[in-house]
Formats: structure tokens, C-alpha cells, sequence
């Protein structure tokens, strides 16, 4: 279990996270949403201990990474799986290269076990043909599934996915939002992830944080997002929605009249 | 010349006045320039600090350390022999011409080369060039990494990203820049003999002559204490420099340009520091 308490984090005179509390239970779907700069990835870079706060604790199964030494928390990271927005695959290394990095490092396995495992999760992620090219032959979106596959790889106990479906097609999206379903009730994963996209919010999360201006502003189940009374949450959900509105329109305009 | 538009109306142009500071924000901002050095020392000497304490796992990161040695050591011996024997060749020819008198027998040109060379411009050569080729690379290198996410995905992984990324380069920097010297200090004199003797200023047994003539211990002993010196200074400010990279494109520009003028600066204070202490 994740359990955040009352962290506040500045850069310089920029506050971007005030007092911030959030819980993440076990084996569910956590979307953070809010608008860009609102601190999502900042609140995402605590929660794997890559920042410290300020003041503030956050807890990974009862150990507070903001306390425990650097060896600790070496092995607590060992933990999480991370979607980073870009992939942040190591360029140098092929796909194939690029997910047996953490097994060569981290695993007793053999080099066939680890090449059987390599296959594995380039077949969970649907990629099973690319484990030799590198990541700049590669699309956008069969970059993040390479670096989800690189994520899953030692089994981690929870994955978090930086703006997971950022900077793809609709379909590409969906493929996205399909594997982060199918690795939560595959795997059994604890799942947090990082968005914008309603779209997705909808399609995964079992509950959502709203981040407004460096407080979270709401939390609760996905399911009554539509009935909330916070106005900032519906002036964001409703700005989604405005957009799915506007596009079937701008469809129905371009078919051709009776 | 254009007509205005139908319903243009001129405004005058609104210069905003500048942003007054108050004295207590002016005076903050003069004493953190002022103290940006010194936080930037700090944090290199605890970056590099944290480096040689994960010395412990280096058979972790050996591979990686083989890879640098070769990509720091190897692939510059061409581009150092080159700086080298044109430098050697240049240096015979000038002193040949500045000591163009019967009064001064002709060994003398090989007494003043060779030393000249092991002492100061084989390795001041080498440490120049590499300051651009491998400071350059190792900047833009990690800065990459730093914008593109990779040091952090390293980080999670549970890696450390300090003991895997600096550490290796920096001992690769310290093994291979003496390599590197003794590569450009035989490239120097060959070719420092080779236009002696081309150029008819003096035979090469009279050149080996002036050489053994003057030849002292100290004078390649120094010379490897400097190489020793640089490769620490090269490789150790373009890992900082690279590491704490900010921002995008333009943030590895920065750090790339800034490591390799630093590391510039620093040989040169270095070159004269281990001179003033050992000479």
C-alpha cells in the first residue's frame, strides 16, 4: 500500500504540491489527473522516492522513503514498474536489450531464462517482433509499450504510468488502456496512473485524485465523477467531454447531406 | 507604401516599465550569484564523493567501465596522435629556426624538444583535446539521459544511477588519459625527429643525442601526474556538468559547451599547480 501524507514541495518560489495526503490500496487503478503543471508527474516522482518533499512523509508498505537510506530505498524502487511519459528507453540498447537491462542487473536467471522472460513481456505488450530493433526505429506508441514491457519485467508490485497515452492516435490509446486492464488483473498489480486524458480515466481507473493547483481537490470512485460537487473537477471533466461532443460533430458535418 | 486596414486605429506602443526589485529581493538575488560557485562546488565535490563510495559495486558496473575505457582511451588515440605530431613537428621546426646560430651546437634542438614535450605540450595538447572530444560527448551524453527521463529510469530500476553512469567514466578518464600521454608524447618526439631530419635542421642521432643529453626522470614523471590530473578534471566536470543538466535541447547545449570551456580552465590552473608544486 502507498499511503502519502501531507507532502508540500517547492522549487524555488514555485509551489507546485501544498499539503497533499492520497492513499493507494492494494490491486487497484488510481488515476491522478489535473491540469498541465498541476504537479501530477511531481506527486509521481515522490511516490517512487526520485524527490523529497519538503515536509510531508510517503509511506511503500509501512517504510517512509523520505527517512530510510539510500540502499533501502534502492530496494524498495525494486518494488515499482514505471511508464515514464517519453518511454525513457536507453537508446544505445536494442527493445530486446532494453527490457533484459533490469533482469541482468537484479535477477539470478540464466541468459535463456532471461530471454525467454524478454519474450514474455514483449508478447504481453503485443510487440513480440521487435525485440531487435532500437527504440528510435520504433513508433511512438510501440515505444511505450517497449518501456512498459522493460516495466514489468522484474514483476513489480505496483506500476505507475506517466501520461500513458500522451502524444497517440485514438487507437493506439485504446491499445494502451487495454494493456493497463490487462496487466492489473493479469498481474495483480497496484496501478497508478498519471493523466490527462479522460478518455483513458474512464476506460481504467477504478478511482481518481483530482490535483488542482497544488491541493488535491477530490478523490473518489471513477463512477461518481459526473456527479460531483467540486466545480474545478467538472469545469475539467466538462472540457473533455466538450471536446468528444465537438469532434462528432465536426464527423456528422463532414458526411454528405440526403 | 500599405495603406492601414479600414477600422485600424494606432495605439501607441506600451512599453512595460521595468520590474522593480525591492531591496531585500536585490539584495538576495546579488548574495545567491555570489554564492552560486560555491553551492556549485559543493555539489560537484558531494556528486563525485558519491561516485567513489559506490567503488564497492564497480565489478556491477565493470562491463560499463571497459566500454568507457575504450570509448574514452582507445577511440582518441587517433585524433590525439594527430594534435601531437603536428605539434612536435611545429616545435622542432621554430626552435631549429630560433637557434639558428654556429655558437650553438645543434643537439641543443633535441635537449629542448623532447623535455618540452614530456613536460608540458604532450600532455596540455592531449588534456585540450580531450576536454572537446570526451568532455563534450560525456556532457551531451548524461544531459540526454537527465531530459529524456533515462537517469531516473535507471533510479527506479533500483540502480545506482551515480556509482553506474559517473564512476566508470571517471576511472576510465584517469587510466586512459596516461595512456593517451604516452601515445602523444612518442607521436611528438617520432615526428619531432622525422622534420628535424626531413627538413635538414639536424641528423636524428644528433637529436637522440641532446635528448639523452638533458633527460631527467622527473620531467615524464611530472607529465604523468598532470595526465593523471586532467583525466580526473575532463571526465569529472563534464559527469556534473552532465548530470544536473535542465531543461531541453537548449539545456545540453549549455552543458556540453560549459563542460568542455570548464574543463579548459581547469587543466590550465591544474597545469600550474602541479608545476609550482613539483618543479
Amino acid at each position: 500500500m502507498i499511503e502519502v501524507r501531507n507532502i508540500s514541495k517547492s522549487f524555488g518560489d514555485l509551489q507546485v504540491l501544498s499539503d497533499v495526503s492520497l492513499d493507494v490500496n492494494e490491486g487497484e487503478k488510481l488515476a491522478i489527473i489535473g491540469r498541465s503543471g498541476s504537479g501530477k508527474s511531481v506527486l509521481m516522482k515522490h511516490i517512487v522516492g526520485l524527490l523529497k518533499p519538503d515536509s510531508g512523509h510517503v509511506y511503500v508498505d509501512d517504510q517512509d522513503l523520505c527517512c530510510v537510506p539510500y540502499e533501502r530505498l534502492r530496494e524498495l524502487r525494486k518494488r515499482f514498474g514505471v511508464l515514464f511519459q517519453g518511454g525513457a528507453l536507453f537508446d544505445s540498447l536494442s527493445s530486446f536489450e532494453n527490457i533484459a537491462f533490469p533482469l541482468r542487473y537484479f535477477s539470478s536467471l540464466s541468459e535463456s531464462e532471461i530471454e525467454a522472460r524478454v519474450q514474455e513481456c514483449l508478447d504481453l505488450v503485443n510487440l513480440s517482433d521487435v525485440g531487435a530493433k532500437n527504440p528510435s526505429e520504433l513508433s511512438g506508441g510501440m515505444r511505450k509499450r517497449v518501456a512498459l514491457a522493460r516495466a514489468i519485467s522484474m514483476e513489480p508490485a505496483y506500476i505507475l504510468y506517466d501520461e500513458p497515452t500522451s502524444g497517440l492516435d485514438p487507437e493506439t490509446s485504446n491499445t494502451i488502456n487495454d494493456l493497463i486492464n490487462h496487466l492489473a488483473s493479469e498481474l495483480k498489480v497496484t496501478s497508478v496512473i498519471i493523466t490527462h486524458d479522460m478518455h483513458s480515466v474512464l476506460e481504467v481507473a477504478d478511482r481518481v485524485a483530482f490535483l488542482y493547483r497544488q491541493d488535491l481537490e477530490w478523490v473518489g470512485p471513477v463512477a461518481e465523477i459526473h456527479d460531483c460537487a467540486n466545480p474545478n473537477l467538472n469545469s475539467f471533466v466538462r472540457a473533455s467531454e466538450y471536446k468528444i461532443g465537438d469532434s462528432s460533430t465536426a464527423t456528422s458535418l463532414s458526411e454528405p447531406s440526403p | 507604401m500599405r495603406e492601414p486596414r479600414d477600422g485600424y486605429v494606432a495605439r501607441p506602443l506600451v512599453v512595460p516599465a521595468p520590474r522593480r526589485l525591492s531591496h531585500t529581493a536585490a539584495r538576495s538575488a546579488v548574495l545567491d550569484s555570489l554564492l552560486a560557485p560555491f553551492r556549485a562546488l559543493g555539489q560537484y565535490a558531494i556528486l563525485i564523493g558519491r561516485a567513489f563510495a559506490s567503488v564497492n559495486e564497480i565489478r556491477m558496473y565493470w562491463k560499463n567501465l571497459f566500454i568507457q575505457m575504450v570509448r574514452i582511451g582507445i577511440d582518441s588515440v587517433p585524433i590525439v596522435a594527430l594534435a601531437a605530431a603536428f605539434s612536435g613537428a611545429v616545435l622542432t621546426v621554430q626552435t631549429a629556426y630560433q637557434l639558428e646560430t654556429p655558437f650553438i651546437p645543434k643537439t641543443i634542438i633535441g635537449s629542448i624538444v623532447a623535455p618540452s614535450i614530456m613536460l608540458e605540450l604532450g600532455v596540455v595538447v592531449a588534456g585540450f583535446i580531450l576536454a572537446g572530444r570526451v568532455g563534450a560527448r560525456i556532457a551531451a551524453e548524461l544531459g540526454t539521459m537527465r531530459v529524456s527521463e533515462q537517469i531516473d529510469a535507471l533510479e527506479v530500476m533500483g540502480l545506482n544511477s551515480v556509482g553506474f553512469l559517473i564512476l566508470p567514466r571517471v576511472l576510465a578518464g584517469i587510466v586512459m588519459f596516461p595512456v593517451l600521454y604516452v601515445v602523444s608524447c612518442v607521436v611528438g618526439i617520432g615526428t619531432g625527429i622525422f622534420t628535424g631530419h626531413i627538413g635538414g635542421f639536424l641528423s636524428v642521432s644528433e637529436f637522440l643525442e641532446g635528448a639523452r643529453q638533458f633527460f631527467q626522470l622527473l620531467d615524464p614523471f611530472i607529465g604523468f601526474i598532470k595526465s593523471v590530473a586532467f583525466g580526473f578534471i575532463v571526465t569529472s566536470i563534464a559527469c556534473y556538468k552532465g548530470y544536473y543538466t535542465g531543461g531541453g535541447a537548449v539545456g545540453v547545449g549549455d552543458s556540453t559547451t560549459q563542460a568542455a570551456v570548464l574543463s579548459c580552465v581547469f587543466i590550465l590552473v591544474a597545469d600550474l599547480l602541479v608545476a609550482m608544486l613539483l618543479l
